[in-house]
C-alpha cells in the first residue's frame, strides 16, 4: 500500500474533532444522567445513582411522559408504514414522464424546504375552521408525512436511478404481469432501501417538533412534552429522559442496520448463480 | 397503450398528491387567506383588508429581525460548508477501504436521526454558566470569571444550528464526491497540478453540486427555524420563525399568517436563485 500524505493525518484529526463536536454532548448528558441525587444540572457529579431514572420511571409530577412516549411510538409506526408505502408507490410512478410529474416534484421540494412551523400553522388553521378537533393521529399524522414522504422519495429516486431495468424485461420476457413484476422483481431488488425509508420515516415522526406543535391537540407526543419540561424541570431528569430516548432512537437504528445487514448476507449466500459460468 | 401506462403513473403518484395536496398546499392557501383576516383579542374573524402586511412592513422590528434571520443562516452556512466539505472530502478521498467508509459514514448520520431537542439540552453542561467550558478556561488560567455569552446568545445558536446541521451538508457532498471519476485527478496530477490545485480546480468545481444541494437545505433549516433560536438564546434573540411563534400564541393568527407568507416568499425566492445552478433530479 502506497504510504498516506501529511494531509490525511491532518484531515483524520479534524474527523475526529467532527466526531467529538458530534457526539460529545450526548455522552455528557448521558454521563450526568446518573448524577447523585443532590447534583444539579452541570458538574461536579455528586457522586452516582439512578436516582434520575428512577423518578423518570415512577410516575411523576413533571406529566405524562409515558403516555406521550406510547403515541410517539404509535404515531411512529403509522408514518412509517405511510412513508414507505406512498414513496414507494410515487417512486415507481416517477420512473415515467408523466403530465404534470415536474411540478409534482417540485411541489415534494417544497414540502421539504418550507419552514416547518408553516405546515403546523396552515394544518391547525384549517381544522379550526371547518371545526374539526387536532389530534396526533389525525392532523398530526398528516403533517409529519410531508416532512418524512420528500425525504423517502427521494431515496427511491437515487434507488431507481440505479436501477437495472434488464431484470423488469426479462420477467415480462417470460410472461409476468406488470403486478407480478413489481412484486416479484421490483419489490425485493429494492428491499434493502425500503428499510432505510422505514428507518427515515419513522425516526423522523419520533423526533419532529415544529410540525406537531399545532397540530398534536391536547395529547402531547414525546418531543412536545420534553420541550415543555425544559421550561419548567431543572434538575437531572431531564437528561435521564434525554439518554432513555436516545438509547432508544439508537437501538430502533441498530436494528433496522442489523436487518439490511442480515439481508445483504442471505443474499450472498442465497444468491442467484447467474452469469458465473461453471 | 401510452395512455394506459400515464394512467397507472397516476394512480401510483395518487397517494402522495393526496397527502401533499391536504397537509401542504391546502395549508398554504389558508395561511394565504387568512392573512388578509383581522383579529380581536380573542378570536379571528374574515375579512379582506391590508392591515396585517401594513404593520409588518412598516414596524423597524421586523426589518431587524429579518436581517438576524439571514444573518443566522449566512455564518451557520459559512462553517456547515467548510466542516462538512473536509469531512467529506476525508471520507471519499482518504479513507480506503469500502467497509470503514460506510461505518464512519453512518457515525456522521446517526445524530440526524436522534432528537433535535435532545441535542440542544445537551449543550447546556457544556456551555453554562459553570460549565465544562467555563471550568476549563479557568482553570487553564485564560479567563478569571466565567464567560456569560457562551450560553443563551448568538453563539449558542449558531453552535447549536451547526451542531444540527453539518450532517445535511456532508451527505450531499459526500455523494457528489463519490461519483467524480478518479481519472480526473489522476489526470491532474499527472499534468503537475499540486495537491491544492488539484482541489481547487477539479474537486470543488465538479462537487458544486453537491455543495448547492446542501446549501439550500442548510440555509431553508436556519431560516424557518424558531425553536432552537428559542431554546439556544433563552429567548433573548429573535429571528422570523419566533415572530410567527409569538403571534401563534398570542392567538393572532392574522399577523402570523401575513408573517408566514413573507417569510415562506423569502424562503423560496432564496431557493429559486440557489436551483439556478443544480438539477437535484440528476444528483440523486
Amino acid at each position: 500500500m502506497e504510504k498516506r500524505p501529511g494531509s490525511f493525518y491532518v484531515l483524520a484529526s479534524f474527523f475526529g474533532l467532527f466526531m467529538l463536536f458530534l457526539y460529545g454532548p450526548t455522552l455528557t448528558i448521558g454521563l450526568l444522567s446518573f448524577q447523585g441525587p443532590h447534583g444539579g444540572l452541570t458538574f461536579p457529579m455528586q457522586g452516582m445513582s439512578f436516582n434520575w431514572f428512577r423518578e423518570l420511571f415512577e410516575q411523576q409530577a413533571v406529566g405524562d411522559i409515558w403516555g406521550a412516549f406510547r403515541r410517539s411510538l404509535l404515531l411512529g409506526f403509522m408514518v412509517m408504514i405511510a412513508t414507505v408505502v406512498v414513496s414507494v408507490s410515487a417512486g415507481l410512478a416517477f420512473r415515467k414522464r408523466f403530465k404534470g410529474s415536474g411540478i409534482l416534484f417540485y411541489v415534494t421540494i417544497t414540502s421539504l424546504v418550507i419552514p416547518s412551523i408553516l405546515v403546523s400553522l396552515g394544518v391547525g388553521l384549517i381544522f379550526n375552521q371547518i371545526g374539526f378537533k387536532v389530534h396526533w393521529a389525525t392532523s398530526g399524522f398528516g403533517s409529519q408525512l410531508t416532512w418524512t414522504l420528500p425525504f423517502g422519495l427521494l431515496i427511491m429516486f437515487a434507488v431507481f436511478n440505479r436501477f437495472d431495468k434488464s431484470f423488469e424485461e426479462a420477467a415480462r420476457d417470460q410472461g409476468a404481469s406488470p403486478r407480478q413484476v413489481i412484486q416479484h422483481v421490483v419489490v425485493p431488488i429494492i428491499a434493502p432501501s425500503l428499510i432505510g425509508v422505514a428507518l427515515f420515516g419513522f425516526t423522523l415522526s419520533y423526533d419532529e417538533f415544529a410540525r406537531s406543535l399545532l397540530t398534536s391537540g391536547s395529547y402531547n407526543t414525546l418531543p412536545l412534552e420534553i420541550f415543555g419540561m425544559t421550561t419548567n424541570v431543572t434538575t437531572p431528569v431531564i437528561y435521564a429522559l434525554g439518554t432513555f430516548t436516545t438509547l432508544f432512537s439508537l437501538i430502533i437504528i441498530g436494528v433496522f442496520l442489523m436487518t439490511v445487514w442480515i439481508m445483504g448476507k442471505r443474499r450472498q449466500r442465497a444468491g442467484s448463480d447467474a452469469g458465473k459460468a461453471t | 397503450m401510452r395512455a394506459t401506462s400515464n394512467i397507472i403513473a397516476y394512480l401510483q403518484a395518487a397517494p402522495l398528491m393526496a397527502v401533499l395536496a391536504t397537509f401542504l398546499i391546502a395549508p398554504i392557501f389558508m395561511i394565504v387567506i387568512v392573512s388578509f383576516w383581522g383579529a380581536t383579542e380573542f378570536s379571528i374573524y374574515p375579512a379582506f383588508q391590508f392591515d396585517n402586511y401594513a404593520f409588518l412592513f412598516g414596524s423597524p422590528v421586523t426589518y431587524k429581525v429579518f436581517f438576524a434571520t439571514f444573518k443566522y443562516a449566512f455564518i451557520t452556512w459559512v462553517f456547515t460548508l467548510t466542516i462538512g466539505f473536509t469531512v467529506a472530502y476525508f471520507l471519499a478521498f482518504h479513507v480506503r477501504t469500502q467497509t470503514m467508509q460506510t461505518a464512519l459514514f453512518l457515525l456522521c448520520t446517526i445524530p440526524f436521526l436522534t432528537s433535535n431537542i435532545i441535542r440542544m439540552i445537551s449543550w447546556i453542561p457544556f456551555l453554562g454558566r459553570n460549565g465544562i467550558a467555563n471550568q476549563a478556561l479557568i482553570s487553564w488560567g485564560i479567563i478569571d470569571e466565567p464567560l456569560e455569552w457562551l450560553l443563551y446568545s448568538d453563539f449558542s445558536v449558531i453552535l447549536a444550528f451547526v451542531h444540527l446541521y453539518t450532517l445535511f451538508m456532508v451527505v450531499p457532498i459526500f455523494n457528489t464526491m463519490m461519483r467524480i471519476d478518479r481519472s480526473f485527478i489522476e489526470a491532474a496530477y499527472d499534468n503537475g497540478a499540486s495537491g491544492l490545485q488539484t482541489l481547487w480546480h477539479v474537486i470543488i468545481p465538479l462537487t458544486k453540486p453537491g455543495i448547492m444541494i446542501g446549501t439550500i437545505f442548510v440555509v431553508t433549516l436556519v431560516m424557518g427555524d424558531f425553536i432552537t433560536v428559542r431554546f439556544m438564546s433563552g429567548s433573548q434573540k429573535a429571528n422570523v420563525g419566533r415572530l410567527i411563534s409569538n403571534d401563534i400564541s398570542l392567538l393572532q393568527y392574522p399577523s402570523a399568517a401575513a408573517t408566514a407568507v413573507v417569510l415562506l416568499v423569502t424562503v423560496l425566492l432564496v431557493i429559486g436563485i440557489l436551483l439556478r445552478f443544480v438539477n437535484i433530479r440528476k444528483e440523486l
